[in-house]
């Protein structure tokens, strides 16, 4: 751990100035990651602009029918806010598969999209690891790799994003809005993370000057067919070995419209338009599930300890549909799998 | 007044420990006290050729940094490095010189004013190593084990593989069926929820206090002295409450060191305190590599038993428990033949963990069974009351009592076994397949030899002082029952001092002995007042109790009354202050009974439910039923406690826990509660514990102690339920999802 300034910024304004104007520097919110990696020297921060009081922390409706999340609402404030619970369930429900109440009631919004990939190795300063430290080697090729991706990766890096929330944001097709020294701007939620490629220390598309000030979910919720499916090694406060966000609009017997992300397999949460696509129009039934799932996992590939992903996440991927499309959304305070 | 032992008392010390006031090793303040850091080694074999500690020493607040080239005096020679518990070898030397036999070892210590600057600087520190080649994986070594040496002393007896018995080579070519199968357990780190620290305290005459996280203050003492170079009287250790220690707080661990050498080095008090990923280079419970060959005749008796077992330990010592005899001594079986052998790698040595050996033989033994059970077609529970044995099969002796049957009775009973579809796959609940499975557990009921000493008041009151640790097992709680009831006081009247190297001697606390050990030596030091207390009382004129015999008459209320009539009697008080007697003090050492002619254990029957999601492989352990025997106990609330512990750690050992280490680095990678997983609440369901009585007369008050016995079987019987849910055997631990995924075997 290492010494560091501390500023608290009064407006997004100020904390931008702070940012452009402090090399070095970090934003720190509910601070359960970037504390953890301080205290890892894997993170070390000149200074940290404390943008937790910033007034970025409502849920309000959006004149086009859609929600505007601060991004200082915290995790468990969102999981159970009435309207997210009533319009966009899946999202409380992938809220509600993270971490634990405790870290959940410190998390914010912005601090989840931005949390780090949990390799043990980029833990480690002790070992090698691209992500860390560019060029340095990636020790989880050839290494303890079992909650590492099967989607996506890079000779550079296998590395996952860990979060649940995200997920569920990017089967909902959330925009996120953003502010830097150059003014504002909305990205679109597949643009926000990245695939290491060549640069797997580049975690995101975010600028280095800029905040997230908040997530905007569009007007449709799939409020009534909808699942987060996540299947990990113990019951709770555990991250994703993979996991699935569902959300289908389904009329007559047959899906209008699919939507269907992975977590714990990717860079990223993973969307895959030919599987959606190859939903879409079909009768929901268990056939058309596994060859949607089959499609998604085509192209995956496995590094040894993850190797079963592949299997994992094409069952998980059936079984979240199936669980969606008739209306048994996965419990998140019921363990047992629906 | 109605006797505390064997009631549910809660624990004398609970409001302090929930309150934050009962104080631990980290918790202690002194004036000037400096903060300290350490820095663990980041390769697992080599030298250190070059250790820079400019830049440490550069940030503001930092008073020093200690390595092995500038630190205080240390002891030169192995014996010094000794300790009670300590196996056969060469002990680590903390910060000794520039050789690096693990990964993680201390190579430095950053002192500083504040935590920060200390944790900090302690990031700036760098070392430069020649590196030598590495083995870390007992897989690359099984086949070149060192041989477990046969026993000289009877320690070693203890430890090492039994004699063979018969013939088991002919015996199991003769078997109508015959099981072999190999059983597979990782490293496992103990993981108390307390870190590892210790305060060192400069008194102003210059002698340490250290208040140190262990399980025997006594052995740390004895250690730091011969380590440093000092004198007895010039070291305390206390130790009060512990946090949690489950075997690693057994022998005295670097972090004492480190500490009371900073304190040396600066004339200063100085705090040490591991991190969590620290922790990972203390002890562990050794990986585990067994083959186990049952034979048995078609009518379900046993005919032969093998027992093969690898296990981990360090270059440096060879740690080694009983692993494999837990088999022949189970089960009626007239062949029996053991083999262990060591893998020697580049690691720490390895310690005991709860039930160490136990926990990890038995899990092979009680698959096996289950295997058998299976192949035979006889019930699981029906064959093991077919092999049972009422005599110790190693020795052919009695048990000074065993009711292990009942436990089978009783437990399968609560546990509504007898409606069990012995098919596997037979039992669904909606996607999930049901299993049930069950296994026996077997532990030693230990005593070893304690001094306790009480002091009497005049006032009512008594002062019951042993140096024992209370782990959080609750002696403390259990001291207190038993000297009430042997004194004739209310709970309240007794207070207990425990943890401090300065009180009457007591082992180490561990392998389940203390309980009995303490409380029968209470129960002589209370006799020796007892009788003090008649002396006294028959001093008085006209004594209703003089003429008494000692064994005539009983502490009741504050009273001394006659056991053949309870008129006669004389207040304790009142006795005392006749002869001007303000206290009464004895200070007696009990020695275990010997008893060789009879096997001393505890016994359990572990009955678990799991369902499995069928596609997904998902595990929940839904329901377990444990029934211990385990003599008298005395008390059920902190007993049940130990069992409800026991059980959910068998969860965590046959579904969840994992050291996992990079061999390529000789490194553990998941050295945090994040990452290495224990079982959480949302594991953790309908858990049953059954006491069986059980009466035994190897000691007075008939007690055989209940820390270990818990978690012995628990990973079998769920290894064995998830067989039964899905006809899939894991014999790899632990059982994770992606090993049942595919068809079952
Ligand atoms: C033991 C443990 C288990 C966990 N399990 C799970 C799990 O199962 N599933 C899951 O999804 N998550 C899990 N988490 C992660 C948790 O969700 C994140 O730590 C949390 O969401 C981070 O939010 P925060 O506000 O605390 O972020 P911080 O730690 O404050 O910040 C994280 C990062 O985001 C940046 N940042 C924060 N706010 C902004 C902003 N507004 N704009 C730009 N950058 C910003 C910071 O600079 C930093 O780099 C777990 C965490 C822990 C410690
Ligand atoms: S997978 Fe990525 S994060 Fe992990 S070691 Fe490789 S480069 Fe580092």
């Amino acid at each position: 751990m290492i010494n560091f300034q501390y500023a608290r910024a009064v407006s997004v304004s100020e904390a931008v100035r702070l940012m452009a104007g402090t090399p070095g520097a970090k934003f720190i919110a509910g601070g359960t990651n970037l504390v953890d990696l301080m205290k890892m020297d894997v993170e070390r921060p000149t200074a940290l602009i404390d943008v937790s009081r910033l007034p970025l922390d409502t849920v309000e409706e959006t004149p086009g029918g859609g929600l505007h999340i601060g991004a200082l609402v915290r995790n468990s404030d969102l999981a159970y806010h009435p309207l997210v619970e009533r319009r966009y369930p899946v999202l409380s429900s992938a809220l509600l598969a993270g971490a634990s109440q405790q870290l959940r009631n410190m998390a914010s919004i912005g601090g989840n999209l931005l949390q780090r990939t949990r390799c043990a190795y980029f833990y480690d300063v002790a070992t090698p690891c691209n992500k860390r430290e560019a060029g340095s080697g990636c020790s989880a090729l050839g290494g303890l790799n079992r909650m590492n991706a099967i989607l996506g990766t890079s000779d550079n890096c296998i590395a996952v994003h860990p979060s649940d929330m995200c997920v569920a944001l990017a089967a909902l097709e959330a925009k996120v809005h953003v502010t830097g020294t150059r003014g504002e701007r909305v990205i679109a939620f597949a643009d926000f993370h990245r695939l290491p490629e060549a640069e797997p220390q580049r975690d995101n598309n975010l600028a280095a000057d800029e905040l997230v000030t908040g997530i905007e979910l569009p007007q449709r919720g799939f409020e009534t067919h909808y699942s987060y499916l996540k299947i990990r090694d113990r019951s709770s406060y555990a991250f994703a070995l993979v996991s699935v966000a569902v959300c289908l609009e389904l009329g007559g017997g047959r899906i209008r419209e699919a939507r269907l992300a992975l977590g714990g397999v990717a860079h990223k949460p993973w969307r895959d338009a030919g599987a959606e696509a190859a939903l879409s129009g079909q009768s929901a039934n268990e056939a058309t599930f596994m060859r949607a799932a089959a499609l998604v996992l085509s192209k995956a590939k496995g590094f040894g300890h993850n190797t079963f992903k592949i299997d994992l996440a094409r069952r998980a991927v059936v079984r979240a549909l199936s669980q969606a499309a008739g209306g048994t959304p996965q419990s998140q305070s019921n363990k047992k799998i629906a | 007044m109605a006797p505390y032992i064997g009631t549910a008392t809660s624990r004398v010390d609970g409001l302090a420990k929930v309150t934050g006031t009962a104080k631990y090793a980290a918790e202690y303040n002194a004036p000037g006290l400096a903060h300290a850091s350490m820095v663990g080694a980041t390769i697992a074999k080599g030298r250190i050729t070059r250790i820079d500690t400019t830049a440490a020493l550069r940030v503001d607040g930092v008073i020093t940094v200690l390595t092995h080239e500038n630190r205080p005096p240390l002891a030169d020679n192995d014996q010094a490095y000794n300790d009670d518990v300590a196996p056969e070898g060469t002990p680590f030397r903390p910060l000794y010189d520039g050789r690096i036999i693990f990964n993680g070892q201390p190579i430095a210590l950053v002192v500083a004013n504040t935590l920060e600057a200390a944790r900090f600087a302690a990031s700036l520190v760098r070392a430069d190593y020649l590196t030598e080649p590495h083995v870390t994986d007992i897989h690359t070594k099984r086949d070149r084990g060192l041989a477990v040496k046969d026993p000289i002393t009877p320690l070693d007896a203890l430890f090492a593989p039994p004699k063979q018995r018969g013939a088991p080579g002919p015996a199991l070519d003769g078997a109508d069926v015959r099981h072999d199968g190999e059983y597979y357990v990782p490293i496992e780190h103990h993981n108390p929820m307390e870190p590892f620290a210790s305060t060192a305290v400069v008194e102003s005459d210059g002698r340490l206090t250290i208040y140190d996280k262990t399980q025997g203050v006594q052995n740390v003492q004895r250690y730091l002295c011969s380590v440093l170079g000092l004198k007895q009287d010039d070291v305390r250790v206390i130790s009060t409450f512990v946090g949690g220690a489950f075997g690693v707080g057994l022998r005295p661990q670097f972090q004492a060191v480190l500490a009371a050498l900073a304190a040396r080095a600066l004339g200063r008090s100085v705090r040490v305190v591991l991190t969590r990923q620290q922790m990972y280079v203390l002890g562990y419970r050794p990986a585990m590599i067994q083959r186990i060959v049952v034979g048995a005749n078609a009518n379900g008796t046993l005919n032969a038993i093998t027992h093969d077992a690898v296990t981990v330990t360090s270059q440096h010592e060879n740690y080694y428990r009983q692993e494999t005899g837990w088999s022949g001594l189970l089960y009626s079986c007239a062949n029996a033949k053991y083999a262990h052998r060591l893998a020697k790698l580049d690691l720490p040595t390895a310690c005991d963990m709860r039930g160490p050996s136990a926990a990890t033989g038995v899990y092979a033994l009680e698959c096996a069974m289950d295997e058998l059970a299976a192949a035979l077609k006889i019930d699981p529970v029906e064959l093991r009351l077919r092999c049972y044995s009422d005599r110790d099969q190693h020795d052919n002796r009695p048990y000074s009592s065993k009711a292990l049957r009942e436990c089978y009775h009783q437990g399968a009973e609560a546990f509504g076994w007898h409606t069990r579809n012995p098919e596997p796959r037979a039992m669904r609940d909606g996607s999930e397949l049901v299993g049930w499975g069950m296994a026996s557990g077997v532990w030693d009921a230990f005593q070893a030899a304690i001094t306790v000493r009480i002091r009497l008041s005049a006032n009512g009151h008594a002062e019951v002082a042993c140096a024992t640790s209370d782990i959080g097992t609750g002696t403390a709680t259990v001291m207190t029952q038993v000297a009430a009831d042997m004194l004739g006081l209310p709970l309240d009247s007794v207070s207990v001092l425990l943890g401090d190297s300065t009180l009457p001697a007591s082992p180490v606390e561990g392998g389940s002995w203390i309980a009995a050990s303490v409380s029968n030596g209470i129960a002589a030091t209370a006799d020796a007042i007892r009788k003090e207390l008649l002396r006294l009382a028959a001093l008085m004129p006209d004594s209703s109790l003089s003429g008494t015999e000692a064994d005539d008459v009983g502490l009741v209320d504050g009273m001394l009354v006659s056991r053949r009539d309870n008129a006669r009697a004389v207040s304790i008080a009142d006795a005392m202050r006749h002869s001007a007697v303000d206290q009464i003090e004895r200070e007696i050492t009990t020695n275990p009974i010997e008893d060789a002619a009879r096997a001393h254990n505890t016994h359990s029957a572990v009955f678990a439910e799991v369902k499995v999601d069928e596609q997904l492989g998902v595990i929940r352990v839904t329901r377990v039923v444990s029934a211990i025997a385990a003599g008298r106990i005395v008390n059920t609330k902190t007993a049940t406690s130990q069992i409800l512990g026991g059980v959910v750690w068998g969860i965590g050992m046959a579904l969840h826990e994992e050291t996992a280490i990079d061999h390529r680095f000789g490194r553990v990678m998941n050295a945090n509660f994040a990452e290495y997983h224990v079982p959480v609440h949302a594991d953790v369901h309908n858990i049953k514990v059954i006491f069986v009585d059980e009466a035994d007369d190897s000691n007075p008050l008939g007690i055989k102690g209940v820390g270990e016995i818990g978690i012995v079987g628990v990973a079998a019987a769920i290894a064995n339920a998830v067989h039964h849910a899905t006809g899939k055997r894991v014999r790899d631990l632990p059982i994770t999802l992606d090993k049942l995924l595919g068809k079952p075997s």
